[in-house]
C-alpha cells in the first residue's frame, strides 16, 4: 500500500491531479454551488458538466498535440486545422447528407496532417515553421471555403453531436472517451508508442534499429490533424456556426499547456496520454473557474502564457539546477 | 571601399529573389494598367514599412539560429499601447521613448530565458506572442483611434520624388534600419558573432565568444525591431487594436527566407528580408490590382511561395554538402595516387 | 633551452557522481618541450586539461601558471591568461572566412568599425609563418580537414602567450598531414612555445614528445622522459600492472577456419560517392571476417552500406541469393542483417528508455507496428539476455543511460542477438569500455563465432582482427584494396596493406 502511494507520487499523474483538486476546492469555497448537479429532462446539468462538455475539443486535440512532442516536434496549425474543418462540415451539411459533412470533415483533417507530415517528416522543415505555414495559410483556406462568412447550421443531427445528451451525459464526452481509448489502444496494444518514445528520445539510435522515423513523425502528425478535425465539428456543432476567423483561435496554447502540464516533456521522449486528459481538465475548470468569477476573460491568456513559461522552467534541467544550488548554499 | 559577398550560396538566394521581385513586378506592368509606375514601387514601402523592420531584426535571430514567433503580437501590443497612452494624454515623444523600452525589455526577458535556462526559443517566443496579444487585449479590446497632433504630423510627412512621386516617413525609418542592419551585420563584433554563433554554437563558445549576451541582444534587437515596426504602424494606420496584423509572424518569416536567410542558422545577407518583403508585396498589389480575388488569397499565395522557399532551401544545403563531399572524395583520390606512385 | 616551468598542476582532484575523474594529480609543463598526456580512455586526461582549461572546475588542488595561481572559469579566461586549446572536433564557424576564424572575439578594428583589408592581411602572416598558403577571405567550410585543423592552431598561437594543448589533432588527417604538423609544432616549440599533445598513436607520441606523463583511472602513474621509455615499458604504465596478457583478455588466437561455406552475402559494385568506392565482397555463412583500415577510409561507410543506414549510389546486394538494389534497416533486418554501431550514445542507446525496451527494440522493429510482443514476453527475453550476457544491472526496467558503457554495450548486442541474425555487425564493439569487460565482449563474439554465426568485425585495434577473425578485408582511402586469409593474418601483413601511409596502424601495434 505504502509503495502505491510512494509510486503515485512520483508518477506524472501526481501533479497536474494536485492541482486540479486544489483548483477545485478553491471552487468549493469560493463559489457556492459550484458543483450543484441537477438532473433535468434526463440529462445532468450544472457547471461540471458543462466544464465536461467544455472542455472535450480541447482534450481530443490535446492528445493528438501529445504524440506531437513526443516526438520533439510541435503542430501549431491545429487551430487552422479546426476551422477548416468547421466550415468544411457546415458547409456541405447545408446540401449533403450528415455523414458525408463528417467524412468530409475528417478528410480535411487527414490531409492538413498530411501537408504537415510531408513538409516536417520528408523535406525536414523546423516543425514550428512547418506548421506556422498552415496556421496562417489555414484561416486562409476556412475563408475560402466559408466565403468569408460565419456559416449558420441548422441540422438537428449534426447539432446532438456536440451539443446532444446520451445517458444523461453530453455526448461529446463520449466522442473525447473513444478517442483517448482509440488513441491508447493504438500507442500501448501496438508498437508504435515503443518506437514513437525511441524516436523521440534519440531519432538516429531508432533509425539503426531498424524504426522508420521518417513514418513514425508522418503518422503523428497525420493523428494531430484528425484530432484537430474532430475537435473542429464539435465546436461547430455546439454552437450550430463555423466562423472561419475565430473557431479554435488561440487553442494551440491551451493545446501545448495541456501537454506540457500533463508531464511530457517539451524534449521528446516518454508522453502520458493521462496526464493530458487530467491537465485539459485542469486547464478548462481554470477557464471556467474566471469566468464565473467575473475575472476579465482577457486575464486568461496572459496567464497561461505565464503558466507555459514556468512549466518549462520546472522542465528545464538548468532551472533545476540554479535551484538545487540555492537550497544546497541554504543547507 | 568594396564590400563583396563573402557567401556563394547567399549570391544565388539573393539573386533568385530579385528575378523572382522583377518577374512578379514584370508580369502585374503587363497585366495590369498603371502599375508600371515608381509610385506603384515606392508604395510597396510604403504599405510594407512595418513588415521590412520586423523582418530584418528577425533575420539576425534566425541568422543565430534561434526563432521569434512574437514579433505581430508585439506590434499590435505597442500600437495599443500607443493608442491608448495617447488617450490619456500622455506626451507623444515620452510614449514613442516608453514603447521602444517595453520592445527592448520583451526581448530582453525572451532572450534571457532562452539562453539562461536553455528554453527551445520557438515555445518561449510562442508564449511571448500570447502573452503580447493577452496584454494589448488587457488594455482594450477596441479599436483606439490615434488621433494625436505629432502623430498626424508624422503620417502626413511626404518625401518627394520627381514624377509626383513620394515615400513615407515610416519607409524612409524602414530604409534607415535596413542600412544600418547591413552595417551591424558586417562592420560591427556583434554582428559578426552572430554569424560565427548560427555557424557552429559550440566552436563560438569555444573560441571565447560572449555567445550568451549575442543571444539575448538578439532577441533584444528583434523586439526593438518591433515596437518600432508598432510605432510606424500607429502612424500608417492611425489606430491601435489588439487584434492588428493576426499571423504577421509569418509574413516576417517569409520575407526572410524568400530573402535567402536560412532558417538554420548561419547564411543570409541583411537585405535579403527587405527584398523577400518587396516581393511579397508585389503579390498583394497584383492582388488588389486585380480585383476579384478576396484578401485571403493573399496569405495563401505568401505561405506557398514560403513553401516553395523553404523547399529550395533545403535543396540548395543539401547539393551545397554533395558538391563538398565528393570534392573532398576527389582530392584524396589524388592524393592517393600519388603516394602509390611514389 | 629555458626549462623554467610555465603551467603547474598541483594535487589537483576532480569527482563526477559516482566517479574520480581525477585524484590529486600532478602535472608540470616546461617552456619549450611537448609534453605528451598519456593514458587509456577514461584515465583522466581530458578532464586533466578541462581543468587547465576551464571548462570544469576542479574540487581540490591548485593551477599554476608562471608561479602564480590560476583558476579560469571559462576557456575564454584560460586564453586570457596564456593556455590556448586546439580540440579533436574542428572548432570553427564554417560558415564565416579563414580570417575571421582566426580573429574573432578580437576583430581588427578602424574608426569603431571592423577593419577587413587589416585583418585579411595579418590572417595572412599569421598563416605564412606556419607555412600555410590559402586564400583567407574565403568560407573555413571550402577548405579540408587538415587545413581546417591548422587554421584552429594558428588561432590558437597567436592567442596564446606560452601554453598551447592538442587533444587528439592527428585523429583525422593522415600521414603526410602528420608530419606537416609536426614540422609546425617544433617550431613552436624552438620559439619556446609550451606543448600538451594528446594522442593515441604511440609511434607519434615518440617521435614528437619530450616529456610525458601518464595516467590510469584518474591517478598519476609517473612523468617520464620520452627517450628513456620504450614503447612496451609505456603501455604496461598505461593499462596497468595487470598486463594485457592476463585472463582479462583472451588472448589465445583462435584457430582461424578456411570457410567454404555457401556465400551469404554479396555486394556487387556497392558505392557511395564521397564514402566509399565500389566494392565487391563475398561474405560466406559462418565465417568471422575483419574490416582493417584507418580511421576514415570507409569502414564503417561500408556496414552502413550493407546495413541500409545509407543508400548507395550503384551496384546491390545479394543475399541469399535474391538481389536487391535498394536496402534500407528494416529490410536488412529482416533478411538477418545485425548491426552494432560504432557511437555507442549517438547511435545505439536511448537513453530514456529501460533496458528491457532498448532490448527488444530491434525485434519489434523487425515484427512491426501490429504484432506487439506482450510485456511478459518481452521481460522474458530481455531476463534470458540479461542473464546470458552478464548484464550487470538491479532491474531490468532500470534506464539504460545509467548503464556502465561496456553494460551498455551488452544491452545494444542483446538487442541483436533476439533478432536471430544470420549475420552480425559488430564496428568497434570494444572500444571505450574498461578492460574488464572488453574481455568480455571478446569472449561472447568468439562464442557465437563457435555457435556459427557470421561476423563481421570492424575493429583499429589490429590484434582483435587477428585473434578473431578467419578472413580480413583491408581498406585504403575509401576503397578495398586486398585481403588476408587463415594463417597468413598477421598484424605486420595487415599493417602492410594498408600502405605505407599507414602511420597510424603502425602505431596501433601496442600489442
Amino acid at each position: 500500500m505504502k509503495t502505491l502511494v510512494k509510486r503515485f507520487a512520483q508518477s506524472k499523474m501526481f501533479w497536474p491531479l494536485i492541482a486540479l483538486i486544489c483548483i477545485i476546492i478553491i471552487n468549493l469555497i469560493l463559489i457556492p454551488g459550484f458543483f450543484d448537479i441537477k438532473i433535468y429532462n434526463g440529462h445532468l446539468f450544472g457547471s461540471p458538466i458543462d466544464i465536461l462538455n467544455r472542455m472535450t475539443p480541447l482534450l481530443i486535440i490535446s492528445l493528438g498535440m501529445t504524440l506531437v512532442i513526443a516526438k520533439e516536434g510541435i503542430d501549431i496549425s491545429v487551430g487552422s486545422v479546426l476551422a477548416i474543418s468547421a466550415t468544411t462540415a457546415a458547409t456541405l451539411i447545408q446540401s449533403h447528407s450528415i455523414f458525408i459533412a463528417l467524412l468530409a470533415a475528417i478528410g480535411v483533417g487527414v490531409l492538413c496532417g498530411i501537408w504537415n507530415g510531408v513538409l516536417v517528416a520528408y523535406i525536414g522543415v523546423n516543425p514550428m515553421v512547418g506548421t506556422l505555414i498552415l496556421m496562417t495559410v489555414g484561416r486562409g483556406i476556412a475563408q475560402l471555403i466559408s466565403n468569408g462568412q460565419i456559416i449558420t447550421v441548422h441540422s438537428k443531427a449534426y447539432h446532438f453531436i456536440g451539443a446532444g445528451y446520451l445517458l444523461g451525459f453530453p455526448f461529446s464526452v463520449f466522442v473525447a472517451v473513444v478517442c483517448f481509448i482509440l488513441l491508447y489502444f493504438l500507442m500501448r496494444k501496438t508498437a508504435m508508442g515503443l518506437f514513437l518514445e525511441a524516436v523521440g528520445g534519440n531519432q538516429t539510435s531508432s533509425r539503426f534499429a531498424g524504426i522508420n522515423v521518417k513514418k513514425i513523425m508522418f503518422i503523428v502528425y497525420v493523428v494531430s490533424g484528425i484530432c484537430a478535425a474532430i475537435a473542429g465539428i464539435l465546436i461547430s456543432s455546439n454552437v450550430n456556426s463555423a466562423d472561419a476567423n475565430n473557431a479554435g483561435l488561440w487553442i494551440e496554447l491551451d493545446a501545448i499547456l495541456a501537454v506540457v502540464i500533463g508531464g511530457t516533456s517539451m524534449s521528446g521522449g516518454r508522453f502520458y496520454l493521462g496526464g493530458t486528459v487530467v491537465a485539459a481538465l485542469f486547464i478548462q475548470t481554470i477557464t471556467t473557474t474566471i469566468y464565473t468569477m467575473g475575472i476579465p476573460p482577457e486575464t486568461v491568456m496572459v496567464a497561461k502564457a505565464v503558466i507555459v513559461i514556468i512549466v518549462c522552467l520546472l522542465q528545464s534541467n538548468a532551472f533545476r539546477e540554479m535551484f538545487m544550488r540555492k537550497k544546497a548554499v541554504e543547507v | 571601399m568594396k564590400i563583396k559577398f563573402q557567401i556563394g550560396g547567399n549570391n544565388i538566394t539573393i539573386l533568385a529573389t530579385l528575378l523572382l521581385f522583377i518577374v512578379l513586378f514584370g508580369s502585374g506592368s503587363i497585366l495590369y494598367e498603371g502599375f508600371f509606375s515608381l509610385q506603384v514601387f515606392l508604395n510597396l514601402f510604403i504599405d510594407n514599412a512595418y513588415l521590412i523592420i520586423v523582418a530584418t531584426g528577425l533575420a539576425f535571430v534566425i541568422i543565430t539560429g534561434g526563432i521569434d514567433l512574437s514579433v505581430g503580437a508585439m506590434v499590435a501590443l505597442v500600437s495599443t499601447i500607443i493608442a491608448f497612452l495617447l488617450k490619456q494624454g500622455v506626451n507623444p515623444y515620452l510614449v514613442i521613448i516608453f514603447v521602444l523600452i517595453i520592445g527592448v525589455l520583451f526581448g530582453f526577458a525572451q532572450g534571457f530565458l532562452i539562453t539562461r535556462f536553455h528554453l527551445h526559443p520557438w515555445i518561449v517566443t510562442l508564449a511571448g506572442m500570447f502573452f503580447a496579444r493577452g496584454s494589448a487585449q488587457l488594455i482594450s479590446t477596441d479599436n483606439i483611434a490615434v488621433n494625436n497632433k505629432l502623430f498626424l504630423k508624422f503620417s502626413e510627412i511626404i518625401i518627394p520624388f520627381p514624377g509626383g512621386s513620394f515615400l513615407s516617413i515610416g519607409a524612409v525609418a524602414a530604409i534607415i534600419i535596413v542600412v544600418a542592419g547591413v552595417y551591424v551585420a558586417k562592420f560591427t563584433s556583434f554582428g559578426r558573432n552572430v554569424y560565427a554563433l548560427g555557424g557552429n554554437e559550440r566552436s563560438s563558445l569555444l573560441m571565447g565568444l560572449p555567445v550568451r549576451r549575442t543571444k539575448v541582444m538578439v532577441y533584444m534587437l528583434s523586439g526593438f525591431c518591433s515596437a518600432l515596426a508598432g510605432i510606424v504602424f500607429t502612424v500608417y494606420t492611425l489606430s491601435g487594436f489588439a487584434m492588428h496584423l493576426l499571423g504577421m509572424e509569418m509574413d516576417a518569416i517569409a520575407a526572410c527566407v524568400i530573402g535567402g536567410i536560412l532558417l538554420t542558422g548561419g547564411y543570409g545577407h541583411i537585405i535579403g528580408p527587405l527584398l523577400g518583403t518587396l516581393s511579397t508585396g508585389v503579390i498583394q498589389t497584383i492582388i488588389t490590382f486585380q480585383g476579384t480575388l478576396s484578401s485571403w488569397w493573399t496569405k495563401i499565395v505568401i505561405g506557398l511561395l514560403l513553401c516553395l522557399f523553404i523547399v529550395l532551401q533545403k535543396l540548395i544545403v543539401t547539393g551545397k554538402f554533395k558538391y563538398r563531399s565528393t570534392k573532398v572524395s576527389r582530392k584524396e583520390e589524388i592524393k592517393a595516387e600519388k603516394r602509390s606512385s611514389i | 633551452m629555458d626549462t623554467t616551468t610555465i603551467l603547474k598542476a598541483a594535487g589537483v582532484s576532480k569527482f563526477f557522481p559516482g566517479v574520480k575523474a581525477l585524484s590529486k594529480v600532478n602535472f608540470t609543463l616546461r617552456r619549450g618541450e611537448i609534453h605528451a598526456l598519456m593514458g587509456e580512455n577514461g584515465a583522466g586526461k581530458s578532464t586533466l586539461i578541462k581543468v587547465m582549461t576551464g571548462v570544469q572546475k576542479p574540487n581540490e588542488g591548485t593551477i599554476l601558471f608562471n608561479d602564480k595561481r590560476i583558476s579560469p572559469k571559462t576557456p575564454q579566461e584560460a586564453q586570457n591568461i596564456g593556455i590556448s586549446t586546439v580540440y579533436q572536433e574542428i572548432n570553427l564557424c564554417p560558415n564565416i572566412s579563414v580570417a575571421e576564424n582566426i580573429f574573432i572575439g578580437r576583430l581588427p578594428k578602424k574608426n569603431g568599425k571592423i577593419d577587413w583589408n587589416t585583418m585579411n592581411e595579418q590572417a595572412k602572416q599569421i598563416l605564412e609563418r606556419l607555412h600555410i598558403q590559402i586564400d583567407v577571405s574565403r568560407l573555413v567550410s571550402s577548405y579540408s580537414i587538415a587545413i581546417q585543423q591548422m587554421i584552429a592552431i594558428a588561432r590558437a598561437v597567436d592567442m596564446s602567450s606560452g601554453v598551447l594543448i592538442l587533444d587528439e589533432p592527428t585523429s583525422s588527417l593522415d600521414s603526410r598531414e602528420v608530419q606537416e604538423l609536426f614540422k609546425i609544432m617544433r617550431k613552436l616549440k624552438n620559439e619556446g612555445m609550451a606543448i600538451i599533445f594528446v594522442s593515441h598513436f604511440l609511434k607519434q607520441v615518440f617521435e614528437i614528445s619530450d616529456r610525458m606523463t601518464v595516467l590510469r583511472n584518474g591517478l598519476l602513474v609517473g612523468e617520464y622522459k620520452t627517450s628513456e621509455l620504450t614503447q612496451t615499458q609505456l603501455v604496461a604504465k598505461m593499462v596497468g600492472g595487470t598486463s594485457v596478457t592476463s585472463e582479462e583478455l583472451p588472448n589465445k588466437r583462435r584457430k582461424p577456419r578456411v570457410m567454404e561455406g555457401q556465400t551469404f552475402l554479396k555486394t556487387n559494385g556497392l558505392e557511395k560517392h564521397g564514402s566509399i568506392e565500389a566494392f565487391d565482397l563475398a561474405i560466406r555463412t559462418g565465417e568471422v571476417i575483419g574490416i582493417a583500415g584507418l580511421l576514415g577510409s570507409g569502414r564503417t561507410e561500408m556496414a552502413k552500406l550493407i546495413f541500409g543506414i545509407d543508400q548507395a549510389d550503384q551496384g546491390n546486394i545479394t543475399i541469399d541469393n535474391n538481389m536487391m538494389t535498394l536496402m534500407y534497416p528494416r529490410k536488412a533486418i529482416k533478411n538477418g542483417i545485425a548491426f552494432c554501431p560504432e557511437d555507442r550514445k549517438v547511435e545505439g542507446v536511448v537513453e530514456d528508455l529501460t533496458i528491457r525496451e532498448n532490448i527488444v527494440l530491434a525485434l519489434q522493429a523487425k515484427r512491426g507496428y501490429f504484432s506487439y510482443m506482450p510485456l511478459k514476453k518481452q521481460c522474458q527475453l530481455a531476463q534470458k539476455y540479461i542473464d546470458l550476457l552478464k548484464i550487470k544491472t538491479p532491474s531490468m526496467e532500470q534506464k539504460i543511460g545509467n548503464l556502465s558503457g561496456g553494460n551498455q554495450q551488452k544491452v545494444i548486442l542483446a538487442r541483436w542477438l533476439t533478432t536471430n541474425p544470420k549475420l552480425l555487425i559488430l564496428d568497434e564493439p570494444t572500444r571505450g569500455i574498461d578492460i574488464g569487460a572488453k574481455g568480455e565482449i571478446r569472449r561472447i563474439i568468439l562464442s557465437l563465432a563457435a555457435e556459427g554465426m557470421t561476423i563481421l568485425l570492424i575493429s583499429s585495434e589490429l590484434e582483435e582482427l587477428v585473434r578473431c577473425c578467419d578472413r580480413v578485408v583491408i581498406l585504403r582511402d575509401r576503397s578495398l584494396i586486398g585481403q588476408l586469409e587463415g594463417d597468413g593474418i598477421t598484424e605486420t601483413k595487415i599493417m602492410k596493406l594498408i600502405g605505407e601511409g599507414g602511420v597510424k596502424a603502425a602505431n596501433e601495434d601496442i600489442g
